[in-house]
């Protein structure tokens, strides 16, 4: 992301250079991050994750804390649950766009003052959207943590907007989802594929949003979006740091406690999918393509619905598959046949309804999609008729428990990992007994998920070719 | 090896946090037995080492005829050294869960290695066989030019990227720093070993090595442990003669043509060395204009107030031989003469009047507020002693720091003003459709 002279700085003053806050995280995919933090050698993982506490306010709120009392500082976070799957028709990108606008006041709070209290107080704020969830997170010193628990309770019940802000703000997303989609063709091949994988179920909306529908988005839309999902009772408090847990029960009580439950708040069971017939095919053609790309997307099992063991040994089989250049996909593609340049792929189940496998290709100069296309497909068909071997699976378990002691160096990543599990419909107790089911997990069991998931059926291909720029003026005359 | 999973299946939300100042974080300086220098802080809660390393030079250290060496070479370091292929190096590393990984930029070579407390000899044999006896075979090299070729390739379509590069071409011609870190698409087709081993041969010396580590291991462990992976280098690096230079010919403005709705621009002047007594007062000055996110006034006049930009920012680039002001924004092309006009209205002001009181008052609080934040994990903490050591800052800065915050006044900071801020003299390039009149130089 940052460009290289940006590390020239070494380290004191980080030059901020884009500052990236209330993105609407494009969803599925940035929890793959996440869950390559999730695994672990019970003996370490005991020493990397502190065993966080959870409450219950009166009024509903889930209060969970993670101490970590290595320095002074804490991570603060609201999780809504509610995301962009939970939109009406015809308002995609209005939980984004409220995401935004809960940052331009309340009655106590002047329009646009809430990023500036907390910079005042040395502190750092953003807020990010996806398909099924909402949060946002503040990082201070931990003498700070009433006042952001009072700001941040208060624009949960009183949020204010002017009529002038709105429009502003809608401009704001319009130009985010310039720069994230239109100008970025592998983002708009990212965002055809879902939109043809889901025949029914909202995933196939994009978090940000369709440009047609984001610029006729309302400041009613917006409150009555607010009005329906923003309540204590739809809501998870997770702060993580230099605290102590009866601390934070107490600040939360004061704070959130006095919020009133909304009984209405509840969302409604998204419209699933009808069973795959067909594959699916996107074939996009841009001149700024850079390189021929392939990507292919099948609907996996979301973490909390999936059964026992089968999206443990997903992330595992998807480690052996395209995790880094040990895969087999790597080796595969890039190192013995050189097709590609570039080869990878990842389960990502941190999703309420349904999760993604997912692979990906860059081809080699002069190498025809279709021919990356057969070899990777020869490379996935392996693995439905072999599965892995034991040394694959022991290596695979491996890079993950280093990975998930490596990532609890940080409560930034301890908050997430917590906020992302329970926001879906996990328990504490399932978030951190997972590096324990990792290791359940055997070579059956990913012969089992292999066949039953990597079905074609029930995937998309997308193709993203580049095209001579005088080739593309005269498609777009026609 | 390089990868390129960024826009199609990485799609992270961009944030990241620190953690904070350690309640009794202690500085220590080492010298190895053998005579190489390290900042280390101990941390023995989590079973494990983080080392961040760096060698001053980065791609201004490239051959003038070939650039992207330095960059080339990052991507070979775990492609296989001394007896050990790529395929079997790769899988040795995995096998002990550790990691290493290094990165080129302008100024620097650098290399983060974490390890896990059980595995850290067997890893950091690895380490010093990379580092001092890299492979460089030619199956691996072919394969890593494929990929940096195609990253070269991604980039030139992706508008801020060529606005950037654009940017340093204009403003630094016949000067490493005009010379893109990534190297050419014909430079990097014609490199060949024999550069790459000449590159590490000139910069990796140990003269040239800044060190910080932070972990779980002690002064006297860690003496040993670098010896180990550095005492195999070449005592004296024999870097190129690098320049000062000042940005070339502003006022400016170079278009880009490419066919997208949303165009970038990066608008830029002479910046200010982080060697000037007024370092930190510049660094405040342009948290107020434009690196505060939502407290600078780019943001509020910008975004905020207009709705013209999801994405507006400014900072100080200091480099070795040179310093620049730079800024970005990224805009609708119809909108984009007006986003500029506001920009560059906003320095003048600032310029002219400086800053008011409550905005270097409340910048004040934000940096020394927040400094904590950048110590957090122990990536985060090697980051910054690495950066303090690349700068030639002392070991005590992370401890004075705050008060040369405090200690900047209005009328500091108004002086300032007036002498870095030179709006008649930005060079901007813009990348997108020039439909609207943008003035051609």
């Amino acid at each position: 992301m940052a460009p290289a002279s940006v590390r020239d700085l070494g380290a004191e003053w980080p030059a901020k250079r884009d500052p990236m806050r209330r993105t609407g995280s494009l969803p599925l995919f940035s929890s793959i991050v996440i869950m390559t933090l999730q695994a672990a050698f019970p003996n370490l993982s005991i020493a990397a994750a502190p065993r966080a506490v959870e409450y219950k306010l009166d009024n509903g709120m889930q209060v969970v804390v993670i101490p970590d009392h290595r320095a002074p500082v804490v991570q603060h976070m609201v999780w809504y649950k509610v995301g962009s799957s939970d939109e009406p028709r015809g308002t995609s990108g209005i939980a984004h766009f409220l995401e935004h606008l809960m940052f331009k006041g309340t009655d106590k709070i002047g329009p646009g003052q809430f990023s500036k209290i907390i910079a005042r107080n040395g502190g750092q704020d953003n807020a990010f959207t996806s398909n099924d969830s909402t949060a946002y997170h503040q990082a201070m010193a931990k003498d700070r943590l009433p006042l952001i628990m009072e700001m941040e309770a208060d624009r949960m019940a009183n949020l204010k907007l002017l009529e002038k802000d709105v429009e502003n703000e809608r401009n704001v997303i319009l130009e985010e989802r310039r720069s994230r989609v239109e100008n970025d063709p592998g983002s708009q091949l990212d965002e055809q594929m879902r939109a043809t994988l889901y025949q029914n179920h909202p995933y196939g909306i994009p978090v940000i949003g369709w440009f047609h529908e984001m610029a006729k988005l309302s400041r009613d839309d917006a409150f009555a979006f607010y009005h329906r999902y923003y309540a204590p009772n739809n809501a998870i408090l997770v702060v993580a740091g230099d605290v102590e847990p009866e601390d934070v029960l107490r600040l939360a009580k004061e704070t959130y406690g006095k919020i009133a439950a909304n009984p209405a708040t509840l969302r409604a069971p998204r419209p699933s999918e009808p069973p795959a017939v067909a594959p699916k095919r996107v074939n996009m053609v841009d001149e700024r393509a850079g390189q021929a790309t392939l990507v292919r997307h099948y609907i996996g099992p979301a973490y909390p619905k999936a059964a026992p063991r089968e999206a443990e040994a997903l992330d595992l089989m998807m480690k052996v598959l395209g995790g880094g250049s040990t895969s087999r996909l790597y080796k595969s593609l890039v190192v013995d046949q050189k097709i590609a340049s570039s080869a990878e792929a990842g389960y990502s189940g941190e999703a309420l309804d349904t999760g993604r496998i997912a692979f990906y290709g860059v081809a080699a100069d002069g190498v025809k999609l279709a021919d990356l296309e057969a070899a990777m497909d020869k490379v996935i068909g392996e693995m439905v008729t072999n599965g892995v071997t034991p040394r694959e699976l022991e290596s695979a378990r491996n890079q993950f428990i280093a990975s998930y002691v490596y990532e609890s160096d940080g409560i930034g990543a301890l908050a997430r990992r917590y906020g992302w599990g329970l926001v879906n419909g996990q328990t504490i107790a399932d978030v951190e007994d997972w590096p324990n089911r990792l290791k359940q997990v055997t070579a059956d069991d990913i012969k089992m998920v292999a066949a039953k998931y990597l079905n074609i059926k029930g995937s998309v291909t997308g193709w993203l070719e580049p095209a001579a720029p005088a080739a593309v003026k005269t498609a777009k005359k026609s | 090896m390089i990868s390129r999973i960024a826009t199609i299946l990485a799609v992270s939300l961009g944030l990241q946090f620190s953690t904070g100042i350690a309640h009794a974080m202690k500085i220590q300086s080492v010298t190895s037995p053998g005579g190489i220098k390290a900042w280390l802080v101990e941390e023995h809660a989590l079973p494990l080492l983080t080392m961040q390393y760096g060698f001053m030079g980065g791609s201004s250290q490239d051959p003038a005829s070939k650039p992207g060496v330095a960059n080339f070479i990052t991507a070979m370091l775990d492609e296989g050294a001394g007896d050990i292929q790529s395929a079997d190096f790769q899988e040795q590393m995995e096998t002990l869960a550790a990691k290493m990984r290094h990165e080129a930029g302008r100024d620097s070579l650098t290399g983060t290695f974490q390890t896990l407390t059980a595995n850290r000899e067997k890893a950091g044999d690895l380490l010093a066989l990379a580092l001092s006896k890299p492979r460089f075979d030619a199956d691996a090299m072919d394969r890593v030019r494929g990929q940096i070729l195609a990253n070269i390739s991604f980039a030139s379509k992706e508008p801020d990227k060529v606005a950037e590069e654009s940017w340093f071409e204009t403003a630094f011609p016949n000067h490493p720093y005009g010379r893109p870190v990534d190297g050419t698409l014909a430079s990097v087709g014609a490199m060949a070993s024999a550069d790459l081993r000449a590159y590490r041969d000139r910069v990796f010396g140990r003269d040239n090595l800044k060190v910080a580590v932070v972990g779980d291991i002690d002064a006297a462990t860690l003496g040993a442990f670098l010896d180990k992976v550095f005492g195999g280098l070449p005592a004296r690096a024999e870097l190129l003669p690098v320049p000062q230079i000042e940005p070339q010919g502003g006022p400016s403005v170079h278009t880009v043509e490419m066919d997208i709705p949303q165009s970038v621009a990066h608008f830029g002047h002479i910046g200010m060395a982080r060697k000037d007594p007024d370092f930190i007062a510049a660094y405040i000055l342009n948290y107020i204009i434009g690196g505060g996110g939502f407290a600078s006034r780019l943001m509020d006049e910008v975004r905020e107030k207009r709705g013209l930009a999801y994405s507006v920012y400014s900072y100080i680039l200091p480099l070795q031989r040179s310093s620049v002001y730079l800024g970005g924004v990224a805009t609708k092309t119809d909108a984009m003469a007006k986003s500029l006009e506001v920009i560059r209205s906003q320095l003048e002001q600032v310029s002219k009047d400086g800053p008011r009181a409550e905005e270097l008052a409340d910048a004040k609080t934000y940096l020394t507020g927040s400094y904590a934040l950048n110590f957090t994990s122990s990536g985060a903490i090697s980051g910054q002693l690495l950066g303090l050591q690349m700068q030639d800052l002392p070991i005590d800065y992370v401890d004075t720091r705050n008060a040369k915050v405090d200690s900047v006044t209005l009328d500091d900071i108004k002086r300032v003003a007036r002498k870095l801020l030179q709006p008649g003299k930005l060079i901007v390039t813009v990348v997108g459709k020039g439909g609207d009149k943008t003035p051609q130089n």
